[in-house]
């Protein structure tokens, strides 16, 4: 049985930094190209920003990238389950119209 | 058999009798964590399935609505999560680094942040309730001509989310609160620093949050010029 | 070790295999007395009992409200009950018999006992959020009762929307509160389970070395912790549109009542494989003991039971086929559902595998098991008929549907509940019950289960709707011999509630090992002491190996070597 409690790994300030500031700069860029419209690329590019600063948050605040794959398993599963609900809920609502 | 060294006073006993080491208390206490944060999605994630139904059947409405949330409170409120997520993960560094005096600054400042967005929310809501925007007999549809049923809706979600999030935020500081107290009597050490580290977890889970939450709401209504008819 | 070690690890050893049973060691029941000694025990096994209580509370709560049912419809005409009593009756027969009988009963309380002893742990991850469980329960329902007595609702348990959020004269936001706490009960008993099964497993016991009722409860802790958290948002929104009328679930402002539906759907049907999969593995224990077999396909049926949990949350919406759901979607959910019922299949033909060639006992825990296997067989195959599209049309609605889950339900899950408890009652009270009054009651449930529900089929294939407290007369021939079954049923539950109390007095004392079983839980004393094991066990062979070394007939001797 191990001695450790866990692999106790200290992250380097400069990591914590460097995804600090890339959260500011993703807030900015959501800001900025909410201003812009982009007809139907608008919703797209606010999703691929808001996920990447999320998995920045995951994997580096959260340690989630230096856990168990146990836990990597639990993320993923909790998001799968999350995207199961949305996306066959919106497949009635997407296909209301067809007949 | 795990390694005890001799503890310093105020630290808490090792390990709870029904593990069998304090290694197999932390990985539980961790995992129960993650296990509770999985059901914290799915919980939210009921209210992000109506909204992105809704967002789909009437876009004009959302958008319409959008225009009239204080996107600049919104966004320095995420300025201020994010930041406040940075000083928790530094707080949690301090306990790993055996530097007492940066766990304890952060965690403060931590729930300085909290509370500086939970302030800055109350601000937002009585500006809304100002403008008969919330939802109940007083909600002014005519202000939002043909959709305001629509944007009834999208205020109904939009205080529904963001409360129930603000919910977590005042459980957040309450545990907050607990772990600094702990903090200040070296319960935390590199040894064990578990009980920091799943506070951790739950404040950046409630910051991810509203990393969704601000764009879903507040920058939809670019159409009309965000923050159009605040 | 040194050799003084070892022999008092024998010591413990030879104590722990129930052979002191017959003087006064301390067990989990006299390990302190008197009131606080209970409500404040953090001790899994007497959080167990508190369940069994309260749920057997419910229960009969539950049964009440049948019987009133039942009575009325004996009798075409409205004349035992007005229409709006009626209405509230089968509403509240729904939402206690689901969410305070149903969804805790194996979990909270075979659940509870067996989990950590199984895996060879002196308690679960988190004994004191497994107490908070309990009274989270025990408010919910306390909350769900008083609203019931104080007028109650008529929403039907669905909560369908606008009725419910809108239009309804009763209580509904007061039950939805209740509701809610209750789910947080289910979470937190999932999420101590699936922690404590992934993390505190004895040295040498593998996944594939688990009996299968802890996979069984570890695929039902994924459905509760992944599709509880889903009601408990959608029953605060309609709290919040009953008393702020937002909209989202009224369609004259703006909202869609079938987003309420997908949304209640997408747990209650998760729901539904929360209340049969502890049932299913129960009886793989039950089955594997009195056939003195290992059980056929031991990996099928594990992986069958994630199968079903995940499977389980991709068909929801075969309950809203007519609802208004486009047909696309609906095809979808159809084809899942029809592939959903695979697993369940493969589980039956694995227990009839184990069955063949095995030394057959017919105890009463393997008359319930075989109650199960042959009556869940036949409520499964009825919800083929409901997963397509094309004949649910005609049966939805009717009391097929009625039959169909009371079948499943009732016809499965509960007879499993009876077959477990009466399984383990001697090792958690260490007494037996009488065999004869218990085989008579399950043929009398038998009996009295099908002349209630098998004529509910007819009548929904006749065409008789649900929720409807009269009917046209050409149904009552079918409906007398329904409420005659209820009342035979109701008799096969009340015997054993009498003989199962009877016996924790007079019941004949029993061992550590009184029906032979392989399985952690059989090594220790019956009653168990308050931390289970003196010391962890390690685990050197694999479940359920029955016909190793049976020939000489070791009293309950499993592989084991003791640790430190």
């Amino acid at each position: 049985m191990s001695t450790h409690t866990h692999s106790n790994h200290v992250l380097p300030l400069s990591v914590y930094w460097g995804v600090f500031f890339a959260l500011i700069i993703g807030t900015v860029l959501t800001v900025w190209t909410a201003t812009i419209d982009l007809g139907k690329w608008n919703l797209p590019i606010a999703l691929a920003i808001a996920v990447t600063k999320a998995l920045f948050v995951i994997l580096y605040f959260m340690h989630v990238k230096y856990s168990t794959k146990l836990t990597k398993l639990f993320v993923a599963a909790g998001f799968i389950w999350f995207l199961i609900m949305v996306l066959i809920t919106m497949t009635d609502y997407s296909s209301r119209g067809w007949l | 058999m795990s390694a005890e060294h001799a503890l310093p006073h105020g630290v808490p006993p090792p390990t709870a009798h029904h593990f069998v080491d304090l290694h197999q208390q932390e990985e539980s206490e961790k995992l129960g964590m993650w296990a509770f944060l999985i059901t914290e999605v799915m919980f939210f994630g009921a209210m992000f399935t109506a909204y992105v139904v809704y967002r789909n059947l009437y876009p004009e409405a959302f958008m319409l609505a959008s225009s009239h949330l204080n996107w600049k409170m919104g966004g320095a409120n995420t300025i201020v999560l994010i930041v406040s997520s940075l000083t928790m993960a530094m707080a949690i560094r301090g306990a790993q680094t055996a530097k007492r005096g940066v766990m304890l600054v952060n965690i403060v400042l931590t729930m300085l942040l909290g509370a500086t967005f939970l302030v800055v929310k109350y601000f937002e809501y009585m500006e809304k309730w100002h403008h008969h925007l919330m939802p109940g007999p007083s909600f002014d549809t005519e202000a939002f001509g043909v959709w305001g049923p629509q944007a009834r809706i999208f205020f109904s979600l939009y205080f529904a989310m963001t409360g129930l999030h603000a919910f977590h935020m005042v459980v957040g500081l309450g545990i907050m609160t607990w772990v600094f107290l702990k903090a200040r009597k070296g319960h935390f050490t590199p040894q064990r620093y578990v009980g920091i580290e799943i506070t951790g977890l739950y404040w950046h889970f409630v910051d991810l949050v509203w990393i969704f939450l601000f764009p879903m709401l507040y920058l939809l209504g670019a159409h009309y010029g965000l923050g159009a008819h605040t | 070790m040194s050799s003084s070690k070892a022999s008092a690890a024998a010591h413990q050893l030879e104590h722990s295999d129930g052979h002191g049973s017959g003087h006064e060691n301390e067990t989990y029941l006299n390990n302190g007395y008197g009131w606080k000694s209970w409500l404040f025990t953090v001790d899994h096994k007497r959080i167990a009992i508190l369940y069994l209580i309260s749920i057997s509370f419910f229960f009969a709560i539950g049964g009440a409200f049948a019987t009133m049912m039942r009575l009325e419809l004996a009798t075409p005409t409205g004349d035992v009950l007005q229409s709006d009593t009626y209405n509230k009756l089968f509403t509240m027969h729904g939402v206690v018999m689901i969410f305070f009988f149903l969804v805790p009963s194996i979990p909270a309380v075979l659940g509870n006992f067996l989990v950590p002893i199984m895996i060879g742990a002196k308690d679960l991850a988190f004994p004191k959020i497994n107490l908070l469980s309990w009274y989270i329960y025990m408010v919910g329902g306390i909350a769900t009762l008083a609203v019931a007595l104080t007028g109650g609702i008529d929403t039907g348990w669905t909560f369908y929307t606008p009725y419910s959020s809108a239009y309804a004269n009763t209580y509904v936001a007061a039950m939805t509160v209740g509701v809610f706490i209750t789910g947080f009960s289910s979470i937190l008993t999932g999420l101590n389970f699936i922690v404590t099964i992934h993390k505190m497993r004895a040295p040498g016991l593998t996944w594939f070395r688990l009996p299968l009722f802890i996979w069984a409860q570890y695929a039902t802790s994924l459905i509760m912790v992944l599709a509880t958290p889903v009601i408990a948002t959608t029953i605060f929104l309609v709290g919040l549109e009953r008393i702020f009328h937002i909209g989202i679930f009224d369609p004259t402002l703006g909202g869609d009542p079938v987003l309420f539906q997908h949304l209640f759907w997408f747990y209650s049907h998760p729901a539904v494989y929360i209340m049969i999969l502890p049932g299913m593995g129960v009886v793989s224990e039950i089955i594997a003991c009195f056939t003195r077999k290992r059980v056929f396909g031991y990996s099928f049926i594990a992986f069958s039971s994630l199968a079903i949990a995940v499977l389980g949350f991709l068909v929801w919406g075969h309950h809203m086929f007519v609802a208004g759901q486009s047909a696309y979607a609906g095809i979808v959910f159809s084809v899942i559902s029809m592939m959903v019922a695979v697993p369940s299949a493969v589980k039956v033909f694995n227990w009839t595998a184990t069955l063949f060639k095995g030394t057959i006992e017919l105890t009463t825990p393997m008359l319930y098991a075989l109650n199960f296997i042959g009556l869940f067989t036949i409520g499964g195959l009825t919800g083929l008929f409901l997963a397509i599209m094309a004949t649910d049309v005609h049966l939805t609605d009717t009391y097929f549907v009625v039959a169909h889950f009371h079948y499943v339900m009732v016809g499965g899950m509960l007879m499993a509940y009876l077959g477990g408890l009466h399984f383990w009652w001697p090792k958690m009270f260490g007494r037996m019950y009488p065999e004869f009054a218990a085989k008579f009651s399950a043929v009398v449930v038998f009996v009295g289960f099908n002349l209630t529900f098998f004529p509910q089929f007819l009548l929904g294939y006749m065409g008789m709707p649900r929720r409807y407290h009269t009917y046209p007369p050409e149904y009552q021939v079918l409906n007398i011999l329904s409420s005659a079954g209820a009342s035979i049923l109701a008799i096969g539950y009340i015997i054993p509630a009498i003989y199962m109390v009877w016996s924790l007095k007079w019941g004949k004392k029993v061992g550590a090992n009184p029906w032979d079983a392989k399985g952690l839980e059989w090594t220790i004393q019956s009653p168990p002491t308050t931390h289970n094991f003196d010391s962890i066990p390690v685990v050197t062979e694999e479940a359920y190996a029955y016909g190793e070394e049976d020939s000489t007939h070791q009293h309950g001797q499993k592989e084991v070597s003791v640790v430190r």
